[in-house]
């Protein structure tokens, strides 16, 4: 600038310097502040991506398993030894009669010796102790494989898996993991065979708790959730709407609809945790209400919801125009019917995309269910909101803290199928609210 | 009230009104208070059965407060506060055996605004009639429906789309709209708040038309910012200033030959 | 009649009343008289006065007979099992009995009055197991209970059918043309609704009261000075009849939970706050559609999926790059994990909220900066800010409280030692995660080790509560500033 200044005449000179007010210097400071903006903005974004990437890249392995198909001899004379098929004959009786079928199946694929005792086991070593019972369950179910050759799908163990997936690295030292060279060295032939093999996980989706990873899932506490998620849904959605229409239509304005209104706002924003404490303190210990019950979770989540359903409730009968009351007024309608022939009808939309958004929230909650004990070992589905059950989050919880490489594989996809309900909530929500928004 | 009145023709309005009419509404010393501001200073006046009452004056003046005292609507307004005496053919309005609900049905409002229910013509009709109890059935409330719809002259216009909603209507037919409906509950009184200030000049005059049509079976009280429309529609003109009754008076005495000084004034446009 | 039974009964009887009610006043309307009504309203009226007074009383008996019961079994407890204190326990033994003699027959009743068989071999015949034999306070006592409850459920059963029937009756005979039926109606809808509303003040006066109490409980067992000051945390194991009660110092939970909110503040307001200001004043409408709901996804995401990045990414990540390099520690669970990632978490409250604010500022306020020819950034940081200034703090003191008052991410990635230290990548531990490991496991509402939580939980909730209403007035006046 003094450069250029200088180089003009005196008279020019003057003008210049009245308008010098370090253009250069504001201007660089313009998009530095800018560059600021920026770069807050970019990390964010991409706390989003790494958080997702984070979850993704360590969790969508679990939706494979390593399967071990195994050709099984159905000997009628080892599972009905006195020649009673019925299922309640299979499941009843020695166990091992089922450990010989395996054995045996496990010996013709790997051409394994008879006699030889210590092969056998390496081999009955890469399977899910969890596969005596299943194929027992198997023939119960369908008798008719007695006496037959068939095909059938084993799991493997979690180590097995995870040394499939690459996750347990064979140049790892031999006394560092739990695959042991005897066993890659079966698992080679197996899946040279193609006896071993990935295939789609569905018990991921359908099994409950289990100390075994390959044979832990969400389903029970998928159903946990669900049963909560309605209990929430049956309690918030009518007291949350009934208590919005009486303070947005009928309250009047004083001190204790004012209090009433500060309160809900902050209701809002208690810390989660206290809502646990408060259902362990009243349902439990004064009501005697079961612990671990989906009615409890249900009843927790509930008063963590209603503020929300209420606040956004208010918000969309605020937004429905004055002039639609005057208009149900001016003819004649009560202001009751006024509210709910012509207002509520009208503020639906808003009221659904904030139940859903309130749900959402519930459905990801963790904190308080610890503290009414729905951190249970579950592994049978709930049938009503009394029985024990967990849900979707304390099970991740849950699984979170066990050390074992397939657990940690199977939170990340936990995670996911949570986050895939949430965004399926939230998009609808989304749809809602754009389909119906009305401008006025 | 000058002794000489000048008999002079009646040139505004379209329709002579010679014979005097029993009094509709009758309010005395009506005063409204919102908040701690008085909006309305003791009005006093006279509403004629079966004819058109236009409350005139510049805004904030007052009539459209006034006009809501009329069916109450002023309760729905908090802080509002209403003194005086209202009386719909001689039965006080705060009376505890009319009960509000009752009022508004015998006294309907048409509002400044188109505001049609969004839902559909025939619904929009239909719902006052309904609430009442109106019709024994279902026959019964489609010709309710057809007959407000005909009395409010849309009835040609829309006949073929009763389904449609009463939103998609152009302005000058959704407050014809409105006015079916008011219709539809079979009212003693209809009140108007300013009905034409948000339609086109087309839509004004057909709504004006029929406000003419109504007369003949209505007490109708309209609120305008419009001289020439109160001249044109009414055979009664009250004229508001600040919250007072300035004067009132058939309507072409009003306009040709104000009493007052200051309607003089503002229907020669000197304020207003 | 059990209670269900008597639901039942009020649901199908009030719906017969609002038939009746509704036939009623349709033969009215057609002998001519005009309805004020409609005649469903009178159907509502009828059915409203048979319900009403008939749930509040099954209502206020189902609530009173476990009150009644045990008062009975109170009042034929022996003397000395009431002053040793065991009465709770006495209490459950009796009604085990009761319900044991519930199921026998009158023969073997007889049997047990007569002492010829052991009460409770009778009952192990029926599939109660008893674990020991029935004294005879115990058999008198049940047996006085199970007169009560018999005696009670045939009142609530009487009082009932009376309300019902009482009302059904006088709500028919007072339907007439001119009844206001609509308005009755209206009334009862009304009060259902202001019922509803209070739900929200019951839930804060239920969370105060029952922290509250079992705090009290606590403060009669460690001193409120103790609690409130010390500075070791060593609760101990709650072992049933240990007179052992440990340390319940708050100060390290304390500070460990300001020091990593600290932290989280540290990332979440420079993050939040320069990112509202870019989307709000220079993001073109496109990159702001689709940054601000990206950012706002931070929000929606479960905090217990903030707890696992932190413990299998950000952990070993500040493990390994930080705290071992500058030798200040060797694990993942630290402050500063648990700070960054609450922070993330954070940074759409922060975000959203002062993007909001910033918009909300008027517009001829930035006009009459830039029509004086100052740039934009000048405009913003010398008017715009300052003027946005409290709701800002406002927007901070709300995510300051979230942060105190999350928990899931602190159970994972802080640590459970609780630590006096001034170094960022020490284990430390918060308030939120002691409330949890005191309260899962087993739960022994008489031992400080269970009790301390709720004096640790009304302590958080005060904290938030106040940074609350600060943070909502703030934000309140803020808006009304430029409404």
């Amino acid at each position: 600038m003094t450069e250029a200044s200088a180089a003009l005449p005196a008279a020019q000179a003057t003008v210049v310097r009245k308008i010098d007010i370090g253009l250069q210097r504001r201007y660089r400071a313009e998009r530095r502040f800018r560059a600021y903006g920026i770069v807050a903005l970019s990390i964010g974004i991409a706390c989003v991506v790494m958080l997702f990437s984070s979850i993704v890249s360590r969790g969508y392995t679990a939706f494979e398993q390593t399967r071990v198909t195994l050709l099984v001899d159905f000997d009628p004379k080892v599972i009905a030894p006195n020649g009673d098929r019925s299922p309640d004959a299979v499941m009843s009786g020695d166990a091992f009669r089922f450990d010989e079928l395996i054995s045996t199946a496990l010996q013709k694929t790997l051409d394994i010796e008879p006699d030889d005792e210590d092969g056998l086991y390496d081999a009955l070593d890469l399977l899910s102790k969890g596969s005596t019972p299943m194929l027992r369950k198997l023939i119960a179910d369908k008798p008719s494989l007695i006496g037959t050759r068939s095909a059938v799908d084993f799991y493997a163990t979690g180590d097995v898996d995870a040394f499939i997936k690459g996750t347990i690295h064979a140049d790892v030292p031999e006394s560092q993991r739990n695959i042991k060279d005897r066993h890659i060295k079966l698992i080679d032939r197996l899946e040279n065979t193609g006896t071993m093999h990935l295939a789609f996980n569905t018990g991921l989706f359908t099994f409950g708790a289990s100390s075994r990873p390959e044979l832990a899932g969400v389903g029970v506490a998928a159903v946990g959730s669900f049963m909560m998620m309605l209990v929430v849904l049956t309690l918030s959605l009518p007291l949350g709407v009934a208590g919005s229409i009486y303070l947005e239509e009928f309250a009047p304005k004083n001190r204790w609809t004012d209090l009433i209104e500060v309160n809900i706002n902050n209701l809002a924003a208690v810390p989660s945790i206290v809502y646990g404490m408060l259902g362990l303190a009243v349902f439990i210990n004064f009501m005697h209400l079961p612990r671990s019950a989906s009615l409890v979770g249900g009843l927790v989540l509930t008063l963590t919801t209603l503020p929300t359903i209420i606040i956004t409730t208010r918000a969309a009968l605020k937004a429905v125009p004055p002039s639609i009351r005057e208009a149900g007024l001016g003819i004649g309608a009560s202001k009751m019917q006024t509210v709910f022939h012509h207002v509520l009808p009208l503020a639906v939309p808003g009221i659904l995309t904030g139940t859903i958004i309130g749900l959402a929230h519930a459905l990801g909650e963790t904190a308080p269910l610890l503290m009414i004990g729905m951190k249970a070992f579950v592994v049978n589905y709930p049938t009503t909101p009394f029985d024990p059950a967990t849900s979707l989050p304390t099970q991740i919880f849950m699984w979170a803290t066990e050390p074992e490489r397939a657990f940690s594989e199977r939170t990340s996809a936990a995670i996911m199928i949570l986050l895939a309900f949430l965004l399926a909530m939230n998009s609808i929500a989304i749809i809602l609210r754009r389909a119906f928004e009305r401008r006025w | 009230m000058s002794e000489v009145q000048t008999p002079a023709p009646f040139k505004t309005s379209r329709t002579p009104d010679a014979a005097p009419r029993p009094t509709k509404v009758l309010t005395r010393d009506v005063k409204v208070v919102y908040g701690q501001k008085q909006a309305l200073h003791g009005v006093s006046i006279d509403i004629p059965e079966k004819s058109v009452t236009a409350f005139i004056g510049p805004s904030g003046c007052g009539k459209s407060t006034f006009l809501r005292c009329i069916n109450r609507m002023n309760d729905t307004i908090v802080g509002a506060r209403v003194d005086g005496t209202i009386e719909l053919d001689g039965v006080s309005i705060w009376e505890p055996s009319l009960d509000v609900v009752e009022l508004r049905a015998r006294v309907g409002m048409v509002f400044q605004k188109p505001n049609p229910f969004p839902k559909s013509i025939f619904e929009n009709v239909a719902y006052g009639p309904r609430i009442h109890g109106l019709a024994r059935s279902k026959a019964d409330l489609e010709e309710i429906v057809i007959t407000s719809l005909q009395k409010a002259s849309l009835y040609n216009e829309v006949k073929d789309r009763l389904d449609e909603p009463g939103t998609g209507l152009s302005g000058g037919q959704q407050q014809r709209l409105c006015i079916a409906r008011a219709i539809a509950v079979s009212p003693e009184v209809i009140l108007m708040d300013e009905p034409c200030s948000a339609l086109d000049p087309i839509a004004t005059a057909k709504v004006e038309e029929l406000i003419d049509e109504l007369r003949a079976n209505y007490t109708i009280v309209i609120v305008t910012h419009s001289m020439q429309q109160a001249a044109r529609v009414s055979q009664r003109t009250a004229f508001f200033h600040l919250g007072h009754l300035i004067e009132e008076g058939p309507t072409d005495h009003i306009f040709t030959n104000p009493l007052e000084q200051r309607t003089q004034d503002y229907i020669t446009g000197r304020f207003g | 009649m059990g209670p269900l039974t008597l639901i039942a009964l009020i649901a199908g009887l009030s719906l017969f009343g609002f038939f009746l009610g509704r036939w009623k006043s349709i033969a009215m309307a057609g002998s001519g008289a005009p309805l004020h009504s409609r005649p469903n309203h009178y159907g509502s009226f009828v059915l409203v006065w048979t319900a009403v007074p008939a749930l509040v009383v099954l209502t206020l008996l189902v609530i009173a007979r476990p009150l009644i019961l045990d008062q009975t079994i109170r009042s034929h407890l022996p003397s000395d099992i009431v002053t040793s204190g065991d009465v709770s326990l006495a209490i459950s033994g009796v009604e085990q009995v009761a319900d044991g003699l519930k199921a026998v027959t009158p023969d073997e009743y007889e049997n047990i009055h007569l002492g010829v068989v052991s009460a409770r071999r009778i009952f192990a015949d029926h599939g109660i197991p008893l674990g020991g034999d029935v004294s005879p306070y115990q058999l008198t006592a049940a047996i006085a209970a199970n007169d009560t409850e018999r005696l009670i459920t045939l009142t609530t059963t009487t009082a009932v059918v009376g309300a019902l029937a009482l009302g059904l009756f006088l709500a028919f005979i007072r339907i007439k043309p001119r009844l206001r039926a609509r308005n009755s109606v209206e009334r009862v809808v009304l009060t259902l609704l202001i019922a509803a509303s209070t739900v929200a003040i019951l839930t804060t006066v239920g969370i105060v009261l029952s922290l509250l109490f079992q705090a009290l409980q606590f403060f009669s067992m460690v001193s409120p000075i103790n609690f409130y000051f010390g500075t070791v945390w060593d609760p101990r194991f709650a072992a049933a009849g240990s007179s052992e009660s440990g340390q319940f110092g708050i100060l390290p939970l304390a500070w460990g939970t300001a020091y990593i909110s600290l932290f989280a503040l540290l990332v979440a307001v420079p993050i939040g706050l320069l990112s509202a200001i870019y989307m709000a004043e220079y993001a073109s409408p496109k990159v702001r559609a689709i940054s601000k709901p990206t950012l706002e996804i931070l929000a929606g995401i479960p905090t217990i999926v903030y707890g696992f990045f932190a413990l299998v990414t950000v952990g070993p990540m500040i493990r390994d790059y930080l705290a071992l390099p500058l030798g200040l520690g060797n694990s993942g669970n630290n402050v500063v994990t648990a700070g960054v990632v609450m922070g993330i978490m954070i940074i759409p409250y922060v975000s959203s909220l002062s993007d909001d604010i910033i918009t909300a500022v008027p517009r001829a306020m930035r006009e009459g900066s830039l029509g004086l020819g100052a740039t934009r950034s000048e405009t913003i940081k010398r008017v715009v800010l300052p003027a946005a200034l409290p709701g800002i703090v406002g927007a901070i003191l709300l995510a300051a409280s979230r942060a105190i008052g999350e928990t899931m991410i602190v159970v994972l990635a802080a640590g459970v030692a609780a630590n006096l230290s001034a170094n960022p990548f020490a284990e430390m531990t918060t308030i939120t995660v002691k409330i949890v490991n005191q309260l899962t496991g087993d739960l022994e509402f008489t031992s400080p080790q269970t009790l301390v939580a709720f004096a640790l939980g009304i302590t958080l909730f005060v904290i938030t509560l106040g940074l609350n209403v600060i943070a909502l007035t703030i934000v309140r006046k803020y808006r009304e500033q430029y409404e």
